[in-house]
């Protein structure tokens, strides 16, 4: 069941994506005021959904993690994370691609982008934590997720005064293809980032297993470091 | 309690990390222009890059000594409480990076003649809170970071976008309380937040310290 569940969840994620593609170029109507630009929307918003997504699982799993100290914790945090800094690079190229064409600049120093880019920042740092601190980062990585995850609604209290990013309340207005199309969108990602999750837990996984008989072996001898 | 009495004695880390800032408060003195406006505009950036910049060497090197003597294995063995040990280092750390604030500050307003006394309270208020919240999260994160490799360089890499919002807060509260148009209401409003960031980072550093730092 394990082996087929990544291959089918990455052919309904194509899938999704071709009907996405076709939702949002030909189905949905242009919208009034921004044309072309709008059309983003439709990856952007939900690439955002996936990365507090992708956050979220990373700060429970570390919580977890540190509670128990079973490495499977640990493996799903660390898949989470990464996932959270690739859909974080999305999420700020599209939107400064939309800010470009829309408030004609790349960038405004406004509560969410600056708090989507404090939060990529965070998770930035604990992808460098694991990958360069050696032994004992898994903790070290688990304690930056915990104060990150405390610290983005303080990050975002800081910078929220003069808010002109786009209102999700917009979202109950819009014409039903733009809705369906919208909302198909978000499952195409969801079911991309949970088969993404699931093959870098694997290999998390199997890394850490390959290091830990690594380990084995030296210390009966049979290695040498 | 014991860092502050090894530090009173040697000095070290007061001694280096002071003339650290002072060196800062030079470079910035080249860096910026000396107009009147641009000193006005940049002084509580200045304040709080400093604290930050020779905090983190304070604190690096705080923790190092730990590491050479393997006391901190000793320190957590020993029969005082962990917390205590937790306490003793926020503690030594904030009375380090006050003491820089304390010394860069008038070092700024003597070369730069930046208006740094125009509401003393406010000013020392802020930075007062900004270096109990800079102690409790780069305690936590130092302790983590001793058993690591390549501890020098990833420290301030976790430590400064955990921080964002106490400096954020921090130059707000600042900048409010100074020249060109002080607003005391506007900066008791950034002090109240250093004050709950500092709160919550003591929940979180007293819940989290001991499963992050025991091995």
């Amino acid at each position: 069941m394990k082996r087929v569940l990544v291959p089918i969840l990455a052919a309904l994620a194509a899938i999704g994506l071709a009907l996405t593609v076709w939702g949002i170029f030909v189905i949905t109507p242009m919208e009034q005021n921004l044309f072309y630009s709008q059309k983003i929307f439709y990856w952007h918003v939900p690439n955002a959904f996936m990365l507090f997504l992708a956050v979220f699982v990373c700060g429970i799993a570390s919580i977890a993690f540190l509670r128990k100290r079973d490495h499977r914790y640990d493996d799903l945090g660390l898949a989470a994370a990464e996932l959270s800094v690739l859909y974080g690079a999305i999420v700020l190229v599209t939107g400064s691609i939309w800010a470009r064409a829309a408030w004609s600049t790349w960038w405004v120093w406004e509560p969410r982008l600056v708090t989507s880019l404090l939060l990529w920042l965070i998770m930035v740092g604990y992808v460098l934590v694991r990958r360069f601190a050696g032994a004992g980062a898994e903790r070290l990585a688990a304690g930056l997720a915990i104060f990150g995850m405390v610290d983005v609604p303080l990050i975002y209290k800081g910078v929220s005064a003069g808010d002109r990013h786009p209102q999700a309340k917009v979202v109950q207005t819009l014409d039903p293809s733009m809705k369906l199309t919208f909302w198909l969108s978000v499952l195409t990602f969801l079911i991309l980032f949970v088969a993404l999750l699931l093959t870098r837990i694997q290999s998390a996984r199997a890394e850490r297993q390959l290091r830990e008989i690594h380990d084995r072996g030296l210390d009966l001898g049979l290695l040498e470091s | 309690m014991k860092d502050l009495r090894v530090e009173l004695r040697s000095r070290e880390i007061l001694y280096t990390t002071g003339f650290f800032a002072v060196l800062l408060v030079v470079v910035f003195s080249f860096a910026f222009p000396h107009d009147e406006i641009a000193v006005a505009g940049a002084t509580p950036g200045m304040l709080w890059v400093i604290m930050a910049f020779a905090g983190t060497v304070g604190l690096g090197r705080a923790f190092d000594r730990e590491r050479e003597g393997d006391t901190m294995r000793a320190l957590l063995l020993s029969p005082a409480p962990r917390l205590a040990v937790f306490f003793g280092k926020a503690l030594a750390i904030t009375a380090l990076v006050a003491t820089v604030a304390a010394i860069s500050a008038p070092l700024l307003a003597l070369l730069l003649q930046a208006p740094v006394f125009v509401n003393p309270l406010e000013v020392a208020v802020a930075l007062a809170l900004g270096a109990i919240g800079f102690a409790l999260v780069g305690s936590v994160f130092a302790a983590m970071l001793l058993r690591t490799r390549s501890r020098d360089v990833l420290l301030p890499v976790v430590l400064y976008p955990i921080l964002v919002p106490l400096f954020i807060a921090g130059t707000h509260a600042t900048a409010e309380a100074l020249p060109p148009v002080p607003n005391l209401d506007a900066a008791w409003y950034w002090i109240q937040f250093l004050a709950v960031y500092d709160a919550i980072f003591f929940g979180v550093a007293l819940w989290t310290f001991e499963s992050l730092v025991i091995e």
